[in-house]
C-alpha cells in the first residue's frame, strides 16, 4: 500500500467521523467544531487529488469565515437544547436505514461505472494548479464570475438589512444633517469692549 | 491502490450522513444549515475528484462557484435565523406554524 493510500484512508476516517459527530452531538458549538474538523480533513483530501487552491481556499473561506460565523450566530443565540432534540431517538431507526440504503446505491452504482478509471498522469514538480485555474477563471470563465461577484454583494446587503434593526435609545449620526449645518448654528459672535488695562 | 471510486464513495458517505442529520435533526434549524453545508462539501469532493481523474479544471471552477454560492447561502441563512430568533425567541422548526400550513 502506498503512502498517499495510507494517508487517504486515515484522512476519509476522519472525515467520516466527524460527519457522523456533526449529526448525532447534543451541542451546536460541538456540531460546529465538528464541522470543521470535516472541512479541514477534506480538504487535505482535496491536496491528495491536486487541487491545492481549491483545498487553501476552502480551509480560509469556510474554516475562517463561515463556520466562524456559525460559532458566532450558535454562541449568540441563548437556545434552550432539550425540546430541540426530541425526536432524535424516533427518527434515528428509518434515518440509518435510508442513509445506509443510499450508501449502498451508491457504492454499487460507483463501483462498477467508475471502478476501473486509469490513475492520471501525474503533473510535473513545476506546475501550479492556481496559475491553471486563474488562467481559465479570468478567460473563459470571466462572465460566471462576474456574476458570482454579484451574488456574494446580493448577500452582503440581504445579510446587512435583514438583521440592522434601529433601537430607540440610542445615539446616532445623521450625515445629510452633518453636512447641511451653517457657520451661524454653530458659532455666535460677539462683540464686546476690550477690559481696561488696571 | 486508491482510485476514482474510493473518493466517490467517500463523498457517498458523507451525503448520506448529512441526508440522515436533515432525517434526525429536523426541529434544529443551526444542524440543518450544517447538515446542508456538509452535503455541499460531499459534492464539492465528486466534482475535484473527476476533475483530476478525467484532467478537466472545469470542474475545479465548478467547485469555485459552488463554494461562492454556498458561503452566500449560509450568511443570508444564518441572518434569517437571527431575525427568527429575536422575534420569536425559538429556533424550533415545530413552532413556527405561524402561516398555518
Amino acid at each position: 500500500m502506498a503512502f498517499t493510500d495510507l494517508v487517504f484512508y486515515v484522512f476519509a476516517g476522519i472525515a467520516v467521523f466527524a460527519g457522523i459527530r456533526v449529526i448525532s452531538s447534543n451541542n451546536p458549538v460541538h456540531s460546529a467544531l465538528y464541522l470543521v474538523l470535516a472541512f479541514f480533513t477534506t480538504a487535505a483530501i482535496w491536496l491528495l487529488l491536486e487541487a491545492e487552491f481549491l483545498a487553501i481556499t476552502l480551509v480560509l473561506v469556510y474554516v475562517g469565515a463561515v463556520m466562524v460565523l456559525f460559532l458566532f450566530v450558535v454562541m449568540m443565540l441563548d437556545i434552550n437544547l432539550v425540546p430541540l432534540r426530541e425526536g432524535f431517538i424516533r427518527y434515528l431507526p428509518v434515518g440509518i436505514a435510508v442513509a445506509g440504503i443510499i450508501v449502498i446505491e451508491m457504492v454499487m452504482v460507483l463501483t462498477a461505472r467508475y471502478g476501473d478509471t486509469p490513475a492520471p498522469v501525474p503533473k510535473p514538480a513545476d506546475y501550479s494548479n492556481t496559475e491553471e485555474l486563474g488562467g481559465v477563471l479570468y478567460t473563459v470563465y470571466v462572465y460566471p464570475f462576474e456574476l458570482a461577484a454579484v451574488i456574494l454583494l446580493v448577500a452582503i446587503i440581504a445579510a446587512i438589512t435583514l438583521t440592522l434593526r434601529r433601537r430607540e435609545g440610542t445615539k446616532h449620526q445623521d450625515p445629510a444633517k452633518q453636512v447641511m449645518v451653517k457657520r451661524a448654528d454653530r458659532v455666535r459672535l460677539v462683540k464686546m469692549p476690550a477690559e481696561p488695562k488696571k | 491502490m486508491v482510485g476514482l471510486s474510493h473518493y466517490l464513495i467517500l463523498s457517498a458517505i458523507l451525503f448520506c450522513l448529512s441526508v440522515a442529520g436533515i432525517f434526525l435533526n429536523r426541529k434544529n434549524v443551526i444542524i440543518l444549515l450544517m447538515s446542508i453545508e456538509l452535503m455541499l462539501l460531499a459534492v464539492n469532493t465528486n466534482f475535484v475528484a473527476f476533475s483530476h481523474y478525467l484532467g478537466d479544471t472545469a470542474g475545479q471552477i465548478f467547485v469555485f462557484f459552488i463554494l461562492t454560492v454556498a458561503a452566500a447561502e449560509a450568511a443570508i441563512g444564518l441572518a434569517i435565523l437571527v431575525v427568527l430568533f429575536r422575534n420569536r425567541s425559538t429556533i424550533n422548526v415545530e413552532d413556527l406554524d405561524a402561516m398555518k400550513g
